[in-house]
């Protein structure tokens, strides 16, 4: 069988991480806009430099422009988009119709998420949705894909070609640890993870090494989740309010140390790039800063990775 | 129950008065709640709201009680928790269109209105379902709104707009 055969969708993110090419994705949230000029002034810069961009949906629970449009605006504009699909604010009919929607808009990847709590987000009195989870999310949009069929049975054609995405978290592995989650998301379909911030990386290397033992890097593609550290105090900032994310010490003095705190943080952000890129079973890096677009596209750009494979 | 909720619509001039009994002795005792604590007593008044409401009314305990507007039929047990109204599918015989078998909560909701003195509350728009209140006592939160001092008022008002 070629490769190529094994494709599952249209987009250079599996077709660059299949040929085995280091890849970079960044990340966009959609703006508080009713017109596409804001959506692309946001993440224009990231154009021909990350092989895929995310659009966060509904990040921090608080409504924006829709993902599935702003994804689709970044694809008619050259810019291959991760559209990140939360089961929080849609049923499964509505999940089924985006995904479908979204493949026809030209948003080949997808990230299966459950969303962030509408509790904490600016309108806690929303009503949470949650009527299928996210792995129900990705098994059907694999039955989409493989079986050109929605749950109910009724056919599609033709099928959506999708690339699916789960979210995971680095956990320090500890003896007779297994890694249950992510064999349920490989079964339920996932084809590609993105981690959260992995700023620790002897605890990556022990996370990975029993992910090996697994054998879960010949199974999915594993993106780690990195990004530009504003500031000492967003460092400390996410190590208290981001669920599993652990900045060391002596990054945090790194970054209080330096007169430019914000090209301290680009700096170590392009060291651990390259760190990342020499890593066995690691097949990308996914970088996040929210809002701090044009700081990822610096990042990628001076870690070098992209050598002569320019995306775009 | 089914039977007990088309009762008490039948008699929702009963209802309101209980209704209207229970709020002026509850806020009667406000200062008494008040001192034991509100966060105390949210257990046991949404335990009690729970079975007594449930009996009456088929509560669903949505925390947000509107059934002095709603001629004591429970809007939430409409199938698609409509608020404002019924929908387009009210069947000839005034059944629900998702469950033939059970009488419109809305249609009943006209019907009880009708024998109450603030009936006419049915043609008020409620706000949309909170849903950060679901299983909360309703009785307790009417009664520290009803209690609470008036806002201040804004330290500089703003300029009218012509």
């Amino acid at each position: 069988m070629s490769v190529v055969c094994m494709h599952r969708s249209a987009g250079r993110l599996e077709a660059a991480l299949r040929a085995g090419h280091f890849v970079l994705t960044a990340e966009t949230s959609p703006p508080d806009a009713g017109a596409a000029g804001p959506v692309l002034e946001r993440a224009g810069c990231l154009k021909g430099i990350a092989d895929a961009v995310n659009v966060t949906d509904g990040a921090g629970a608080r409504a924006h422009m829709s993902a599935l449009a702003a994804a689709a605006i970044l694809s008619h504009h050259g810019i291959e988009p991760v559209l990140q699909f939360t089961v929080r604010d849609r049923n499964r009919m509505a999940l089924q119709g985006d995904l479908l929607g979204a493949a026809a808009l030209g948003v080949p990847n997808i990230l299966c998420l459950h969303g962030d709590d509408a509790k904490k987000g600016d309108q806690p009195e929303t009503k949470p949705v949650y009527d299928i989870d996210s792995r129900e999310l990705m098994r059907t949009a694999r039955r989409l894909r493989d079986e050109g069929l929605l749950p109910s049975g009724r056919p599609v054609e033709p099928r959506p070609g999708i690339f699916i995405g789960a979210a995971d978290l680095p956990v320090e592995p500890k003896a007779g640890w297994k890694p249950d989650g992510l064999l349920a998301k490989i079964d339920s379909g996932a084809d590609f993870v993105q981690t959260q911030y992995a700023f620790d990386l002897p605890l990556l290397r022990r996370y990975l090494a029993a992910l090996a033992d697994h054998g879960i890097p010949d199974r999915l593609f594993i993106l780690v989740g990195v990004g530009p550290l504003a500031s000492a105090k967003s460092a400390r900032w996410m190590n208290e309010h981001l669920f599993g994310v652990h900045v060391p010490e002596p990054l945090i003095e790194r970054l209080e140390r330096a007169a430019d705190p914000r090209a301290e943080g680009r700096r170590i952000c392009v060291e651990m790039l390259q760190e990342l890129a020499e890593i066995d079973g690691v097949a990308g890096a996914h970088l996040m800063a929210p809002k701090q677009e044009q700081a990822c596209a610096e990042a990628i750009v001076e870690s070098g990775l992209l050598g002569r494979r320019r995306a775009a | 129950m089914y039977a007990v909720r088309l009762w008490s619509v039948r008699h929702s001039r009963l209802m309101e008065r209980s209704y209207q009994l229970l709020e002026a002795s509850l806020i009667a005792i406000a200062p008494l709640l008040a001192r034991i604590g509100y966060p105390r007593l949210e257990k046991p008044f949404a335990w009690t709201e729970r079975h007594l409401k449930g009996l009456l009314f088929d509560c669903q305990m949505c925390g947000q009680c509107a059934l002095s507007s709603t001629g004591m039929s429970c809007s939430m047990n409409c199938p698609k928790n409509l608020r404002n109204g019924p929908c387009g599918g009210v069947r000839a015989n005034g059944n629900c269109e998702v469950k033939p078998e059970m009488k419109c909560v809305w249609v009943a909701a006209w019907e009880g209105a009708r024998h109450m003195s603030g009936g006419t509350a049915i043609l008020e728009v409620q706000k949309p379902v909170d849903h950060s209140l679901k299983g909360s006592s309703s009785w307790l939160r009417v009664v520290r709104e009803k209690t609470a001092p008036p806002p201040a008022a804004p330290a500089k008002p703003k300029a009218v707009a012509s």
